[in-house]
């Protein structure tokens, strides 16, 4: 398989914070907000050399949704931030009214996302998020892998005009996607190609879905793994096309099953070539308190159940 | 034409739409007639070309901006914006209809002139309204945002989150106005959450707080001319707007029922006979 080496390990809000703060030197437009989480968005650059294109909104997410959107009237591109929790559940009726019924290029960047924020617990681990937000019509949908993917996912974001739900997290993971690596939203990355199950992951699982590739190569089955960093619009023409290559695939997400990556790519396969599909996903049920690296391995979200799934999906073929 | 006259034929029209689909919010709209014609007649400076029509462009820049934050009374907006120039006076016909752009609330899917952001889920204009005025003080545009909400609408927690936030950023080139009718939907604001005195708690909040009253025109230019002066002074500026729901059609006075409530053709014609025909019917 294609290797991956890394040098570093970092998570992906500091790439959402290296991107805000080429853009706060590049682009005069971006406006940022934030509901008193400067420091775990990592915006303190972004904040302390353009201090009047920073607006603090106080635990006041609703607020700051209406906000953004009025900033973005004026024909700024402002960055709404905070965890993902409270950027997606908490404002689902302002999001929807204020920025994609009205469509506003307003982008939600939202860090915290999922069961790895980690020892907070449930009340704070978001697994509905991106069922919300891609039910919603006009909005992108963008779950980034990697410190670099995220800094090239926010610094696109801006570029795209209309509203975006940017998703990162908390916990620290490899550098693997190449600095120079082009990133075009809704356009997915095939970083291993192979023959006997497609494996289709999103967001920080993509590493454990190139883990994965490895223990299936070990067992001689070749795992083709794609990136899909824009849940939505999804890149259909490259899963229909890896699927037909390879007859099966796993999706894998950091979110519950219901309503995420793996429901999108199933329509796609229903309304155009049927083929077996097993999900990696939280099945149903709320997450807990623990070390993120717990919580992946209880919640079934590691390689091993992505290996699993893939050894399921290829026997159902075979049928 | 005076703003009277102006005001009787946007009432008919408020009426005349209603009816029409058998749907729609007449009793504040009627109310807040007076208000939003001296605003886009008189106080607001809006942009033109060199024969004097309005021009609309999303951005707003360099003219004064207004927003509806409780778009359920959409049928003055529609009537006020068609007769300013925003759109043609018939469209008005399509008010509520398929394919109209003239949506139940106001809406931007369909490009409306005039309408910037959607509105009708409660609570929200306000802080629309302080990202345009950050905006423009961004782009060092001097002119105003005005802001529209409803009394009951202050039952909305992030009202009060954006309360909270315009005095700490001085967001001071907006002037809020609160439609003080005190009628809600199940009856009188008092008795179904009582909003307490909304010039003390605005006051609290770090505003500078006026009151007028919404269907006088003494008052609505003694005020709104007041307000404007004290724009760029630090504070935000709240009007806390007394007006009566049904205002200039006796029978949808004092009460709540024409709050969200069609005439019929009867009741119709007894509040046309009331409402002089000014501008022409569309």
């Amino acid at each position: 398989m294609k290797q991956y080496p890394y040098t570093d390990k970092k998570d992906t809000r500091s790439g959402f914070g290296a991107g805000m703060t080429e853009l706060g030197r590049t682009n005069p437009d971006v406006v940022t907000l934030c509901a008193d989480l400067v420091g775990s968005l990592k915006i303190d650059t972004f904040i302390q050399e353009n201090p009047e294109r920073f607006f603090q909104c106080g635990i006041s997410e609703a607020n700051m949704i209406g906000v953004s959107a009025g900033l973005a009237i004026t024909g700024k591109i402002p960055f709404a931030t905070t965890f993902a929790n409270f950027g997606s559940s908490r404002v689902f009726d302002q999001i929807r009214q204020a920025v994609a019924y009205s469509n506003k290029n307003v982008k939600i960047a939202v860090s915290h996302a999922g069961l790895t924020l980690g020892e907070d617990g449930a009340t704070h681990q978001v697994l509905e998020d991106l069922a919300m937000m891609k039910a919603l019509p006009n909005m992108t949908v963008i779950n980034p892998c990697d410190y670099n993917q995220t800094k090239a996912a926010t610094i696109a974001s801006a570029n795209l005009e209309g509203p975006v739900y940017l998703r990162f997290g908390r916990p620290v993971i490899p550098v693997f996607i190449p600095e120079d690596m082009p990133f075009e939203i809704g356009k997915a990355i095939i970083l291993n190609e192979g023959t006997d199950v497609s494996i289709f992951a999103t967001g920080h699982l993509v590493w454990e879905a190139l883990q994965a590739c490895q223990l299936l190569e070990d067992e001689g089955i070749s795992a083709e793994i794609i990136n899909i960093h824009t849940i939505k619009p999804l890149d259909t023409e490259a899963i229909l096309a890896s699927v037909k290559k390879t007859g099966c695939c796993v999706s894998a997400e950091e979110h519950q099953i219901n309503g995420g990556l793996g429901e999108s790519i199933a329509h796609t396969l229903v309304t155009n070539y049927l083929a077996p599909q097993e999900f990696v996903g939280v099945k149903d049920t709320f997450g807990e308190s623990g070390t993120p690296d717990e919580l992946m391995e209880k919640y079934g979200l590691k390689a091993g159940s992505i290996v699993e799934a893939a050894k399921k999906a290829i026997a159902r073929k075979s049928k | 034409m005076n703003l009277q006259d102006i005001a009787s034929q946007v009432r008919r029209d408020i009426v005349r739409m209603v009816h029409g689909v058998k749907s729609g919010h007449p009793g504040g709209s009627l109310g807040c007639t007076d208000l939003l014609v001296s605003l886009y007649f008189k106080h607001m400076e809006l942009k033109t070309d060199d024969q004097g029509q309005v021009v609309f462009d999303m951005e707003g820049n360099n003219e004064d901006v207004f927003f509806l934050s409780n778009g359920h009374i959409s049928p003055v907006l529609y009537s006020v914006l068609a007769h300013r120039g925003y759109f043609p006076v018939p469209e008005l016909a399509t008010f509520r209809k398929l394919d109209s752009r003239l949506q139940g609330h106001p809406a931007t899917a369909e490009h409306l002139p005039g309408i910037r952001i959607a509105s009708g889920s409660l609570g929200q204009g306000l802080s629309v309204a302080i990202g345009v005025a950050l905006g423009k003080k961004l782009k060092g545009d001097s002119h105003l945002v005005y802001v529209l909400m409803g009394d009951g609408e202050q039952q909305e927690g992030q009202i009060w989150e954006a309360a909270t936030f315009a005095p700490h950023h001085k967001v001071d080139n907006l002037i809020a106005f609160i439609d003080f009718n005190g009628q809600q939907i199940d009856g009188p604001t008092d008795k179904v959450m009582n909003n307490r005195d909304l010039g003390v708690k605005y006051e609290a909040f770090g505003w500078e707080v006026l009151h007028m009253d919404g269907n006088d025109y003494t008052s609505l230019d003694t005020v709104l001319t007041q307000a404007k002066g004290l724009a760029g002074q630090g504070k935000p500026i709240v009007i806390i707007t007394k007006t009566e729901m049904g205002q200039g059609v006796d029978f949808m006075m004092h009460t709540h029922k024409w709050h969200g409530t069609a005439p019929n053709d009867e009741q119709l014609a007894k509040a046309l006979a009331q409402l002089p025909e000014t501008l022409g019917d569309y």
